[in-house]
């Protein structure tokens, strides 16, 4: 037990630290050291733990309970004078809803309560755990570096240092909290916490369009929130010794009991993954810095959200109301895939594939075979990875080239070597066989195949990885263009972010590789104690994985055969003359420089265009399954 | 054993096959258009050449792409004929092709990147079909390894006529047949001079010949798969089939990007798709 | 073995042609010559072509692009002047603004006369440029062997 609180106090002792702290290469050494200790702690917790199946233990509930009570209050005061002061009056009339809920709760039926299991573990909050305190940490050290580079490229931005790692831990304490806690009502402590942790980050750089952003995200996750809370109030209300609120007791007592809270959850959840309609907030947060959207992307916020419906699963599993929150999911796949075919803007591009992938990863759940849940967590952990190596390699890539967007990626190759390797892994990563994420989409179709309404998932499975793979190569292929211009500028990436950015695209392809361990190790173990039963790729086709990475790794040393061999010659033009930089005398005498661009279709897979179908298809699925639930209830 | 026997035979025996093949096609394309036509084995003599000319490239690490594109286009029918899963066929598949526009991204030249860029085009419009191909075969057998679907006495082809006529509109985008051979062309269509291919030459445009040679008895072979019950008949249906694109190829022009992209998610979402519905909900009573 | 001889990919140049020869060496394309019977294909890239045709005298705005064409294919080619401009500047020869011939910039292999030069001239020229080919190729593999 004492690891898990660990992992909680730790980073919320060092936040408090690097609150005061305002020298800056005390901060570099503290956040160095503290993100070591994080990673070895969550690693000590796999190394001993794994073998253990899961574990409860039994803490008192009061006075715990109370102080939280009394932080939560203090939060809702604190987004209440915030929300006066910045005139968001919906957000205002949003916590006053919540807090009125947890008022009640706390005065009407949270007194007689005595849960008593309200910490425990399993394989999947080890695997959580390591997806918080590794990707996490990385983060939060890249960010140090970060940071410094962000502040001096942005003069007009207040230096809130101080103020900005101090909610970064906060932040990863209240996911180790979210995810080793088996009581409700400190999970949503927890999640209200990455709530406001979350609205902080992105308000980060106090700009018009910071704080709009910021509020966005605050006005949808609240509304999840209240959900949330409602859940609560309701299981309090089925059984007032609060049994129910322990997670375990409640997915374990049947659709019966718990069809309605599940559904209220899974709504939370899906405003905190930024499930179609709520796809805004996760866009809208890209104005934060990049290990902000790093952190929310891959390894916090929107990891919470699918880690609450995949708890969920074996409730929601064979539902009608479970189904409907899978087709949010699959409807968000399919459009947020389409999305990122139209946009330019990098971090919008991995926002949408972020938004897609947690969609498909709601579809699994949602449907909750055993098989698909195996598939979700894989998407899980592989997203974490790749999503964050592809963040930081933006945000480098920003800061040495002055640009974010796709375009101007031409020949990245050239100008950042080393970078644009580690980019092209991440990508690979994300969408190309033999790597995780493909592993899991390819489950996750032998999974549909078995389940209700599979065919219609498989056939927007289909679909929408069809427009996965169009947007990567589309963006593999920029960054690999071998331009005959352009010069390294590479030298000044200071050496903790390659360290980080090393160490993630290691981790990329070593999990590809190990992944039939961690499969064994932690997954079907998972799986076998929820479902009774287990899925697991077949042993010859691990085989053919393990063969394709390995070749994925040698093919790469033609290279330099190929670069002493051949003879070079410039691309074709036509045979016009031109110029090293590409400029030539185009007709009538006018010099015109010869550039690339990409298709991005706008006309079909814009934005606007899509949405306005996709928020009302998604609207009614909640509603229904809302209503499934309601009907539960009458 | 059989299963590798089979493979070290496909990798053997389909350069072999595919370079025929495409003998017969260019023969045949040639009667249609009423002339004599090349030799039936000169796409053996056009690759051999090319290992005869001198290489040279614009940068190298498209050789590099190329290697890659030719290892895993032999992998992907290594695969298919070794009986195994079909799905991950499909993903190597997809993989290879990626390697090939990559290296047409890679020389950073105007008409190879708009080549890759509608070779990407066309790889999104087959995509959907043919994973509903899988998934047909699947409802159909059981199984999605290639070895029990190939062995099954199920009448495939009766129960997805629907997938079959899907298959073979993305087969004719696959082939890089007209109406669908927007990346690059075995004929003159000149405005895009090569597209894709545009920048390799010599010894590495060989290798992409002998890459579409793989391919094409994969792509052959998932034809064989809907009469897997009785080969000889598959072996007709081949026939039939490969002269049908071939008929295809020299009745239709080329057509924009978006008629290509239309026919692929169209044959998806219309053919393949319903035809599976109907098999799931009335046939399977699943 | 000479491949080299069963399939010469061709790059067809108009340099300043009157279109006449152009026609001309389309026709060899027709079914009534077809010459892909040989194995020759059109090809409009220099990067795949071992054959390069050129109708048309040398002008001051297409020299560097004739020049830049000829570097861009690959060893070993050979290179058909089509037409009397292509051979020596023709009627335009004394012209303002013409160089002359195709030879005034790249070294050429076969000339084909005539205006226009019939498809049966152009077939023999190429076909006389196949043999030029294969003795470029077994120099260059001597070069090779030697180096």
């Amino acid at each position: 037990m004492n690891e898990l609180i660990f992992l909680i106090v730790f980073p919320t002792i060092i936040a408090f630290i690097l609150l005061l702290l305002s020298n800056n290469r005390m901060r570099h050494a503290i956040v160095a050291c503290s993100a070591l200790v994080i990673s070895a702690a969550s690693i000590y917790l796999l190394a001993t733990s794994y073998a253990r199946g899961a574990v409860y233990y039994t803490v008192p509930f009061e006075p715990t309970s109370l102080v939280m009570f009394a932080i939560e209050m203090g939060i809702a005061l604190l987004l209440l004078w915030l929300g006066i002061r910045f005139k968001q009056y919906i957000a205002i009339i949003l916590v006053l809803i919540q807090s009125a809920l947890m008022l009640f709760y706390e005065f009407t039926m949270g007194m007689g309560m005595e849960p008593v299991r309200n910490l425990f573990f399993d394989q999947f909050s080890i695997i959580m755990a390591m997806i918080i305190g590794i990707i996490g940490s990385l983060i939060a050290v890249y960010a140090v570096s970060y940071m410094q580079t962000y502040h001096d490229h942005h003069p007009e931005v207040r230096d809130r240092r101080r103020f900005f790692f101090f909610v970064t831990f906060i932040f990863l304490a209240a996911m180790f909290g979210l995810v080793f806690s088996n009581n409700l009502v400190w999970v949503f402590f927890f999640w209200e916490i990455t709530t406001l942790a979350s609205f902080l980050l992105i308000g980060y750089a106090e700009s018009e369009e910071a704080t709009k952003n910021a509020f966005l995200a605050l006005k949808m996750n609240l509304l999840g929130g209240i959900a949330f809370a409602a859940a609560i109030i309701y299981l309090a209300s089925a059984d007032p010794a609060g049994g129910l609120l322990e997670l375990d007791a409640l997915i374990a007592s049947g659709q019966a009991v718990a069809l309605v809270p599940a559904v209220l959850i899974s709504f939370a959840g899906l405003t905190k993954a930024a499930q179609m309609p709520f796809s805004g907030w996760l866009v809208g947060a890209m104005v934060a810095p990049t290990p902000v959207s790093a952190l929310l992307h891959s390894s916090t916020m929107v990891k919470a959200g699918v880690y609450i419906i995949v708890r969920f699963a074996p409730v929601l599993a064979g539902s009608l109301a479970g189904a409907s929150i899978g087709f949010v999911g699959a409807v968000t796949f399919l459009v947020a895939s389409g999305i990122a075919i139209s946009q330019s803007n990098a971090k919008k591009v991995l926002a949408y594939s972020t938004i897609a992938n947690l969609g498909l990863i709601v579809a699994c759940a949602g449907v909750g075979t055993y098989k698909l849940i195996w598939a979700a967590i894989f998407l899980i952990i592989f997203h974490a990875i790749a999503k964050s190596l592809l963040f930081l390699c933006v945000g480098t890539v920003e800061h040495r080239t002055g640009s974010r967007d796709i375009e101007d990626m031409d020949g990245l190759i050239v100008r950042m070597p080393r970078l644009a390797v580690m980019m092209f892994v991440g990508i690979a990563g994300m969408f190309l066989a033999p790597f995780g994420m493909l592993i899991s989409k390819w489950a996750a179709i032998e999974g549909f195949i078995d389940a209700p309404f599979g065919l219609l998932f498989i056939t927007i499975l289909a679909f929408g990885s069809a427009m996965t793979v169009f947007f990567w190569a589309k963006w593999m292929g920029k960054i690999i263009a071998v331009t005959p211009y352009g010069e390294n500028v590479e030298g000044t990436v200071s050496r903790e972010k390659w360290a980080v950015l090393s160490i993630l695209t290691a981790l990329t392809v070593l999990a590809a590789l190990f992944f039939p361990l961690i499969s064994s190790g932690l997954v079907e173990p998972y799986l076998l104690g929820v479902f009774g039963e287990t899925a697991r790729l077949a042993q010859d086709n691990v085989i053919i994985m393990v063969l394709m990475i390995s070749l994925l790794l040698i093919l790469p040393l033609s290279f330099p055969f190929y670069a002493k061999e051949e003879k070079r010659m410039p691309a074709y033009m036509g045979g016009r003359p031109v110029t090293a930089d590409l400029r030539f005398a185009g007709s009538a005498g006018i010099e015109r420089t010869m550039t690339t661009r990409n298709y991005y279709f706008t006309e079909y897979f814009g934005e606007g265009k899509l949405l306005r179908y996709a928020n009302p298809i998604c609207i009614l699925l909640i509603l229904l399954a809302g209503a499934i639930a309601a009907g539960a209830v009458l | 054993m059989t299963s590798i026997i089979a493979a070290i035979a496909y990798l053997v025996l389909a350069p072999l096959v595919g370079g025929l093949i495409s003998g017969i096609d260019r023969k045949i394309t040639a009667r249609m258009q009423g002339r004599v036509g090349p030799p039936i084995l000169q796409p053996f003599y056009d690759v051999a050449k090319l290992f005869e000319k001198e290489d040279v490239t614009v940068t190298p690490s498209q050789n590099t792409f190329i290697l890659s594109y030719l290892v895993f286009m032999a992998l992907t029918g290594a695969l298919f004929f070794a009986g195994e899963d079909l799905l991950l066929v499909i993903f190597a598949f997809t993989l290879a092709h990626v390697f090939i526009v990559l290296g047409a991204y890679a020389a950073f030249s105007p008409y190879s990147y708009i080549g890759a860029e509608r070779e990407l085009i066309s790889l999104m419009a087959y995509e959907p079909m043919i994973i509903l191909t899988a998934v047909g075969f699947y409802l159909v057998t059981g199984s999605f390894y290639v070895g029990d679907i190939a062995a099954s006495q199920a009448p495939a082809i009766l129960y997805l006529p629907g997938v079959f006529v899907g298959f073979l509109t993305i087969l004719t985008i696959k082939l890089r047949k007209s109406p669908f051979d927007i990346s690059t062309s075995h004929h003159a269509h000149q405005e895009l001079v090569k597209g894709l291919t545009t920048e390799f030459s010599g010894a590495t445009l060989g290798k992409i010949e002998i890459a579409h040679w793989y391919e094409t008895v994969v792509l052959l072979g998932i034809v064989y798969l809907f009469f897997g019950f009785n080969p000889l008949l598959a072996l007709v249906a081949i026939a039939v089939t490969y002269v049908l694109e071939i008929f295809i190829d020299n009745t239709f022009s080329r057509m924009k990007w978006q008629t290509t992209l239309k026919s692929g998610w169209g044959a998806a979402a219309i053919l393949g798709f319903l035809n599976l519905v109907v098999l799931y909900y009335f046939y399977l009573g699943v | 073995m000479a491949y080299l001889k069963k399939s010469p990919w061709l790059l067809h140049y108009d340099a300043s042609s009157c279109n006449g020869c152009d026609i001309e060496v389309l026709a060899c394309l027709t079914p009534l010559y077809d010459v892909e019977r040989f194995g020759i294909i059109n090809t409009g890239n220099p990067k795949h072509a071992d054959v390069f045709v050129i109708t048309g005298g040398i002008n001051e705005m297409n020299r560097q692009v004739v020049k830049n064409i000829y570097a861009q294919i690959p060893d070993p080619k050979v290179v058909v002047a089509v037409g009397v401009c292509a051979t020596s500047g023709g009627v335009f020869r004394e012209c303002y603004n013409i160089a002359g011939g195709v030879d005034q910039v790249i070294p050429v292999d076969v000339y084909v006369p005539g205006c226009a030069a019939r498809p049966e001239s152009i077939i023999d020229g190429i076909v006389t440029a196949l043999g030029i080919l294969e003795e470029k190729r077994t120099k260059m593999k001597e070069q090779e062997g030697s180096a």
